[in-house]
């Protein structure tokens, strides 16, 4: 279970981001997170409530933004979003393929923040 | 203080500083000429075994090191260091995963111009190590024959990250009615194209190809 330390991370980057700009707090964080990413979805939020704890983001909200998988596809010559990432194949013609577009994302996209 | 928050852009990757330290240790490896490799498995895929072995058996032609990752105990260093290579033990605490950092402080004071592979050997765990670059390049997935087929669909993220699979424990492939064909297909599933090898640490089965293919990998990282 990583997703503590990543949510530690996620604070601790949205911390010093409001410093930056100004804020008091922060009321929110928008992430966006690939479904290859590594990290399950359940236990960020679980961790990231803890990791708020006692800091200017208690009380905020994670705000994910799921981000499936997308392949290319050498035969379609197109970008192709896989219906599961037990099954890495073009999901039109099913030519295999683990060239991966998107899908990886841990990404901080915005905060909300409170001046 | 103003009630309604503002939105501010940020796009920030939350592995940042981590990916920073392994492309930096990436190109420190190979300013050396030193091919990296990290090892990665469920706990008791025969990781240890495997690189005992492959420490030992690359030694008369290569100079070979290895870090190896546990949350406690010297043990796994201990029966590396059999093997005569310079062995170092990362005790990651309660983490359960390891992280270009921890491979950095590791390396301090090593000079790494000696050495032809180092190889890296993860906590035992399919899951987290997943997300973090240790600037390898090559990253081996390990499953043993006890597992069970499924592995690589239970646990697609970790296989889809690797570079090369290997089947361990191919002497006991029989008394555990390892389906090999099942096997191939799923880790094929996850990672089309995903070069895979079965080996036996312990009776050298499939030893030689492993061997050969690190080899040729080492060439191709000295090729200008």
């Amino acid at each position: 279970m990583h997703e503590l330390s990543i949510a530690m991370s996620i604070v601790e980057m949205a911390q010093e981001e409001s410093a930056r700009r100004g804020g008091s707090r922060v009321s929110s964080v928008h992430l966006k997170l690939g479904a290859l990413s590594g990290v399950v979805k359940e236990a960020l939020v679980s961790a990231y409530e803890l990791a708020c704890e006692q800091t200017e983001l208690e009380g905020s909200e994670l705000k994910i933004e799921d981000i499936p998988v997308v392949v290319f596809c050498p035969r379609c010559q197109g970008e192709r979003t896989i219906a599961s990432i037990q099954w890495f194949c073009c999901p039109e013609c099913h030519t295999p393929t683990g060239d991966v577009v998107r899908g990886k994302e841990l990404e901080i996209v915005a905060l909300e923040i409170l001046t | 203080m103003n009630s309604k928050p503002r939105m501010v852009e940020v796009r920030q990757n939350v592995l940042k500083q981590n990916d920073v330290v392994a492309r930096a240790l990436r190109e420190k490896f190979h300013a050396q000429g030193l091919f990296t490799i990290s090892l990665v498995s469920s706990p008791g895929a025969g990781k240890t075994t495997f690189l005992e072995k492959t420490l030992t058996q690359l030694q008369p032609k290569h100079r070979v090191a290895a870090l190896v990752g546990d949350l406690a105990t010297e043990n796994d260093a201990q029966r590396l260091a059999r093997s005569q290579a310079p062995v170092k033990q990362i005790n990651t605490g309660t983490l359960c995963h390891l992280e270009a950092a921890m491979v950095e402080k590791a390396l301090e004071g090593w000079d790494l111009s000696t050495l032809d592979f180092l190889f890296i050997e993860n906590v035992g765990n399919l899951v987290c190590p997943a997300s973090y670059d240790l600037g390898e390049d090559l990253r081996v997935v390990l499953l043993s024959v006890t597992e069970g087929e499924d592995k690589p669909l239970k646990y697609p993220t970790i296989f889809n990250t690797a570079d090369l699979a290997v089947i361990t424990k191919m002497d006991m492939a029989d008394a555990a009615e390892f389906d090999m064909m099942a096997a191939t297909a799923n880790i094929q599933a996850v990672r089309p194209g995903l070069r895979t090898l079965t080996v036996s640490a312990k009776t050298g089965q499939g030893m030689d190809e492993y061997l050969s293919f690190l080899s040729s990998q080492l060439i191709e990282c000295h090729a200008p």
